[in-house]
């Protein structure tokens, strides 16, 4: 087969019909475009969230649970081991919220290659006085360097500097705290541990990571510091945070960790299962949003081509009189439907990259996310191939039936109609 | 190879709409080379039925059709296409030209087709065929702004680009004054008496008829002589 000659009957009738092809690409631009701009905001905002909850979350967490022994003495004992044991009242054993062995631990942990960062955590309950108020809270005493590795802390601090969490005695404390209390930089506020201990820190900064829930209630200080005001010594850890090469081994490594260590683990995606819906929700829908378009697109091509060779009926009959096969006619037509797909996809990936960037400047600006200045976007390629592979499945699939039937023309019956 | 061009051995076609009736009805006949053969029957005997099936175009029928003693009965559509393309030309009354392209365009398509030349090869015949015909001064020309004679001439030169070894024709001149029935019978004359060229025509108008080599009369789905 001639495929140049054959691309060339089908640019000209395309040409001959140059309104209608423009109206037909313009439908498939139409679409792609608003796949692409669709999938690459939704998608933005997916990474925005993940993001908020990946810089908060660890890839696992170690830590001590408090909850009753797993093993009762009585399952221990030979003489009951084959009986249904009914044990009630259980109170768990207060084994202490420090991970036991904690420096030995977090040495192995930071030898094996598949992590990152290993960030150790003191996190304790207290109530923050200032004045009259007292206000329950969390303090979590952080190694400084490696908290910043994780989650890049110094993102939220929208006041201050981490570095001066160095400092013997000093805090930064959340947003909502710092409001709630009228506290500034440089204020001093009173620490009550749970064991009663009263300690004064001098606040070097104010954070906000954009979660009310978390911002009323914490505040941040140095591992040392924490230790000190709790009257622990230097081996006293209740959260060693892990940073992973591979996210996607959290859940296997959080298992082998527990049973390893002895000690309870939870994984990023346990963590945040239900960000993971939201995520997968509005994927659907961009994806939803786009193939409906295109199939709305699909079905203006399919009008089109219809009307086309219905109009050049006479064309067909001669081109199959002077000996172009029926086959020859099917690519024609299709070839047409290909070069409308090709065209209008291509435009509609332009299109789609030219909404996307105007997106991304719109200002976007809210307290809660202190580091987004603009609506987010995805310019992920991937996007832009499954557009431009719509586009042209559709076209094809548009352009298969009216060119099966224009190969499947008579020409006797139109050369007689005359 | 034989002298004959064409060959048919008793083609019988029915229509089954609006009832059955046979509209051909065991024709056997045979065109030889550098014959100027005519059709001849009045309205609806059959002749363009004929013709159709002749040009490979209607493949709905008993008997069978020879081309240069190959038997296209039975072909495939891309055979039957390749046939048409390389071995028959054809002049219609009505249907002409690609409004889409240009008349030397038109003249080349069937050329462009059979790619048996290069393009540039395509278009000097092209040209050639237009100058034979008074027509290369028109070459650019775009197919409505020609007249009714100008088109048949196109016509012609289309049917002759891949040197055929039949030409048909349907009432070629059907559409035509006087005066462009006789520059399309001359041009045919000159195809045959200087070319060798075959031709088979159907017509309805007996002076062009008693001029040809030969005439085939038909009637009823018959023929008669
Ligand atoms: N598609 C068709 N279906 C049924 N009858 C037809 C069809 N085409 C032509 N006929 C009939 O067949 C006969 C022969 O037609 P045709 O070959 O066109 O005659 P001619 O060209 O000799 O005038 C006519 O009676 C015509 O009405
Ligand atoms: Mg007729």
């Amino acid at each position: 087969m001639n495929y140049r000659l054959i691309l060339n009957i089908a640019v000209h009738l395309l040409r001959a019909r140059l309104k209608q092809t423009i109206v037909a690409a313009a439908g498939v631009t139409f679409g792609i475009a608003m796949f692409i701009t669709l999938l690459g905001f939704m998608n933005g905002l997916n990474d925005l969230l993940d993001g908020l909850m990946l810089n908060r979350t660890p890839h696992v967490r170690l830590y001590n649970e408090i909850k009753p022994v797993e093993n009762q003495p009585v399952n221990l004992s030979e003489k009951y081991k084959n009986a249904t044991n009914f044990i009630t009242s259980i109170k768990p054993k207060d084994r202490g919220k420090a991970i036991y062995n904690s420096k030995t631990i977090i040495k192995v942990l930071k030898e094996d290659k598949r992590i990152v960062d290993v960030a150790p955590k003191v996190s304790t309950p207290v109530f923050f006085n200032s004045g009259t108020i007292e206000i329950s809270g969390i303090i979590n005493g952080i190694s400084v360097t490696a908290e910043e590795e994780l989650f890049k802390f110094s993102d939220y601090i929208t006041d201050g500097n981490i570095a001066d969490l160095e400092q013997n005695n000093s805090i930064i404390i959340g947003s909502g705290l710092a409001k709630k209390m009228m506290l500034e930089r440089g204020d001093i506020i009173k620490v009550t541990t749970p064991k009663g201990n009263l300690a004064s820190l001098k606040i070097v900064g104010i954070s906000q990571i954009g979660i009310a829930e978390i911002d009323d209630v914490m505040s941040t200080t140095s591992l040392s510091t924490s230790q000190k005001i709790l009257g622990e010594s230097t081996n006293y850890i209740t959260d060693i945070q892990l940073k992973l090469h591979d996210i996607s081994l959290a859940p296997q490594l959080a298992k082998e960790f527990s049973t390893q260590f002895g000690v309870d683990t939870i994984d990023y995606q346990t963590a945040n299962s239900q960000f993971e819906t939201g995520s997968t929700v509005r994927s659907i829908i961009s994806y939803a949003v786009g193939i409906v378009l295109l199939i709305v697109a699909g079905f203006g091509i399919y009008n089109i081509l219809n009307m086309m060779i219905y109009e050049k009926m006479d064309s067909i009959a001669i081109l199959k009189a002077t000996g172009f096969s029926g086959n020859d006619v099917k690519w024609i037509f299709l070839s047409l439907s290909m070069i409308i797909g090709i065209a209008g996809g291509i435009l509609g990936l332009i299109f789609g990259l030219l909404f996307s960037g105007i997106i991304d400047t719109i200002p976007f600006e809210t307290a809660s996310l202190p580091t987004i200045k603009t609506y987010p976007i995805n310019y992920n390629m991937l996007y832009y191939i499954i557009g431009i592979t719509f586009a042209l499945v559709t076209t094809v699939i548009a352009g298969l039936l009216p060119a099966l039937k224009a190969s499947k023309i008579d020409p006797v019956e139109i050369i007689r109609g005359k | 190879m034989s002298d004959i061009v064409l060959e048919t051995k008793g083609l019988t076609k029915y229509f089954y709409e609006p009832t059955k009736f046979k509209v051909l009805d065991n024709i056997t006949m045979s065109v030889n080379h550098g014959e100027f053969v005519s059709i001849v029957g009045k309205s609806g005997c059959g002749k363009s039925t004929l013709l159709y099936l002749l040009s490979t175009m209607d493949t709905d029928y008993e008997g069978e059709i020879l081309i240069h003693e190959e038997l296209v009965t039975g072909q495939s559509d891309n055979d039957l296409a390749r046939i048409r393309n390389g071995k028959i030309g054809f002049v219609f009354q009505f249907h002409y030209l690609l409004s889409e392209y240009n008349v030397l365009k038109n003249v080349m398509l069937p050329g462009l087709k059979l790619q048996q030349y290069s393009e540039a090869e395509i278009e000097h015949r092209a040209m050639e065929h237009l100058k034979t015909l008074g027509m290369e001064d028109q070459a650019l020309k775009m197919p409505n702004q020609l007249s009714g004679g100008q088109k048949q001439r196109v016509a012609i030169a289309r049917a002759l680009i891949n040197n055929p070894l039949i030409i048909m024709g349907d009432e070629p001149t059907g559409n035509l004054d006087k005066r462009n029935s006789d520059l399309v019978f001359d041009i045919f004359k000159e195809l045959t008496q200087e070319y060798n060229q075959t031709l088979l025509v159907v017509t309805h108008d007996p002076d062009f008829a008693a001029r040809t080599n030969r005439i085939i009369t038909m009637e009823d789905g018959k023929i008669i002589v």
